[in-house]
């Protein structure tokens, strides 16, 4: 019993960074139809941003500052050098776009700074733990789970009262009927990469106070577990993007902690087991929990 | 008010429209009509910024908005009610109406949503209910309530009676005539032709791309040709 409430906090604070990650590629792929492969270099940047901040003196107290700011400023940056130009262009060539800019922050982090992992201290308190009723919880899953949350507070606020919010969720829905009621197409984009931005920063942090490192191809993996949390959630949804990565982040520590038991030498196919329920599930619902009607599928 | 000069408008390879001219006078509630297919709603949409003529030239209080971004249009007073409503059903009523008033200031905005309350009660009892569970004729009354809230001087208005009930129907010609006593100049694309023609002071009737008569409402549903050339789309949109 108490193995499993550790592991089920533990599976929901992997989950909401997943979470995090893919609301972030579910607003963009509302707004622009586009699978944003190149989300996961914001924790990169995120990553080097702190690295390079440490360098010069930095402390933990401005760290959370420093990578939102700057996954905010990368995603802003790539919708206005990249995919502003090719808007209106099919599904495919924003893909492609999408890669190539993945490809491109892998190499020029590879070039400029080093193909090697670049360290750089973590926060005090990280790994402490603490005893509720006999069972031990890690700091760390609860300021996760809890820093979380008030971020999906905040969205759900912005998205619900702000005209902001209303705007992206109107032009997600009908983009042209949206541009008909004076939104401009310019700003609700933009808007949706800040603040997808916003929270691949809040991300990041979550991330980088437990592995506090640097690596060009870190943002990667990250990523394809989002675009997996986003796709189960059914892509555009945006709360099917929460329940797809705290689904899938319970799905991996549930498997990592009770396969063993099944079958000795398994737990070596954690991640297989999970993407083999995944494949199983899009076989009985293509379109994820949550089918959102007006999406094209791409 | 709007001067609507010789304009081409293609869809890749087709010419929905060709060369094309009409012209809306302040006050004026002009009627747009012909069969299925003969460009209404592509006239609609190029002069709401939606689509770009190929050629020719549309000015608006006498200003040169030919391909001006639709986002523009509205803040210079002009709204589209689109083809088939185009509400937002996965907002509510009132998220539906914030977003038609997006281009307003604060102030102004909740002062609109109280007449939009007033003018449109059926929307008040639904006010926090997602638009897509409202009725077709409900929904019509959203579509041009949203549009109402920029307070546009120039509201066009792309078949606001399709697939409604009888009953619906005269609801939104009254309305019609309500927002003309407003003092509102409207563009009306109408399948309701005889009906629309009484109501409006001028007409044009469009044809394959082209506008092949005008004249006064009265003028044009007593015009033969227009008979003719109706007797195609009445039958269809009885099917319908």
């Amino acid at each position: 019993m108490t193995k499993l409430i550790q592991t089920i906090v533990d599976g929901l604070g992997v989950g909401s960074t997943y979470a995090l990650l893919a609301l972030g590629i579910s607003l963009i792929f509302g707004v622009m139809h586009l699978v944003n492969f190149a989300h996961g270099e914001l924790i990169t940047v995120g990553a080097y941003a702190s690295y390079f901040f440490f360098l010069h003196g930095g402390s933990w107290w401005w760290m959370p500052f420093v990578i939102i700011g700057s996954a905010v400023l990368a995603s802003v940056a790539t919708e206005l050098v990249a995919f502003r130009w090719v808007r209106n262009a099919s599904p495919f060539t924003l893909l492609l776009t999408s890669f190539a800019l993945e490809r491109l922050s892998h190499a020029l982090w590879q070039i400029f700074v080093s193909p090697k992992q670049r360290a750089f201290p973590k926060p005090a308190w990280v790994f402490n733990q603490f005893k509720v009723a006999g069972v031990s919880f890690e700091v760390m899953d609860v300021v996760t789970i809890a820093v979380t949350a008030a971020t999906l507070a905040l969205t759900a606020v912005v998205f619900k009262r702000t005209l902001f919010g209303i705007s992206v969720r109107g032009a997600a829905e009908d983009f042209d009927a949206a541009r008909l009621m004076g939104v401009r197409a310019n700003r609700v984009i933009s808007g949706a990469f800040a603040f997808a931005g916003l929270l691949a920063g809040v991300a990041a942090c979550l991330i980088l106070m437990r592995s506090p490192a640097a690596e060009p191809s870190m943002g990667s993996d990250w990523l394809l577990k989002a675009v997996i949390a986003a796709v189960i959630g059914g892509l555009g949804s945006f709360t099917g993007a929460v329940v797809g990565g705290l689904v899938l982040g319970l799905l991996e520590t549930l498997t990592r902690a009770y396969l063993p038991e099944l079958a000795v030498g398994w737990d070596k196919f954690s991640t297989a087991v999970v993407f083999v329920l995944i494949a199983v599930f899009f076989v009985i619902r293509p379109d994820g929990v949550f089918k959102v009607s007006h999406a094209e599928r791409v | 008010m709007l001067e609507v000069d010789q304009i081409t408008t293609r869809y890749g390879a087709i010419t929905a429209l060709h060369s094309a001219s009409l012209e809306v006078r302040a006050g004026e509630l002009v009627a747009l009509v012909g069969p299925n297919g003969a460009g209404k709603t592509t006239l609609l949409n190029t002069v709401a910024g939606l689509l770009r003529p190929a050629t020719g030239s549309i000015r608006f209080e006498g200003n040169d908005i030919t391909g001006t971004e639709p986002a523009r249009l509205v803040r210079a007073g002009l709204a589209l009610v689109p083809e088939h409503r185009r509400i937002f059903k996965d907002l509510t009523v009132e998220e539906n109406l914030r977003l038609g008033g997006s281009t307003a200031s604060a102030h102004d905005r909740r002062e609109r949503l109280e007449e939009a309350a007033d003018l449109f009660p059926v929307l008040r009892t639904k006010w926090t209910t997602s638009a897509g569970y409202l009725s077709g004729g409900e929904a019509q009354q959203l579509a041009v309530a949203r549009a109402l809230m920029s307070n546009p001087r120039l509201l066009l208005l792309d078949e606001p009676t399709l697939g409604l009930a009888p009953t619906m129907v005269d609801v939104v010609f009254d309305l019609l005539q309500r927002l003309r006593e407003q003092g509102r100049t409207l563009l009306v694309v109408e399948q309701n032709a005889t009906r629309v023609l009484q109501l409006a002071d001028r007409g044009y009737l469009l044809r394959t791309g082209n506008i092949v008569a005008t004249g006064t409402g009265a003028d044009l549903a007593a015009d033969n040709s227009l008979f003719d050339s109706f007797i195609g789309l009445e039958a269809h949109g009885r099917e319908a």
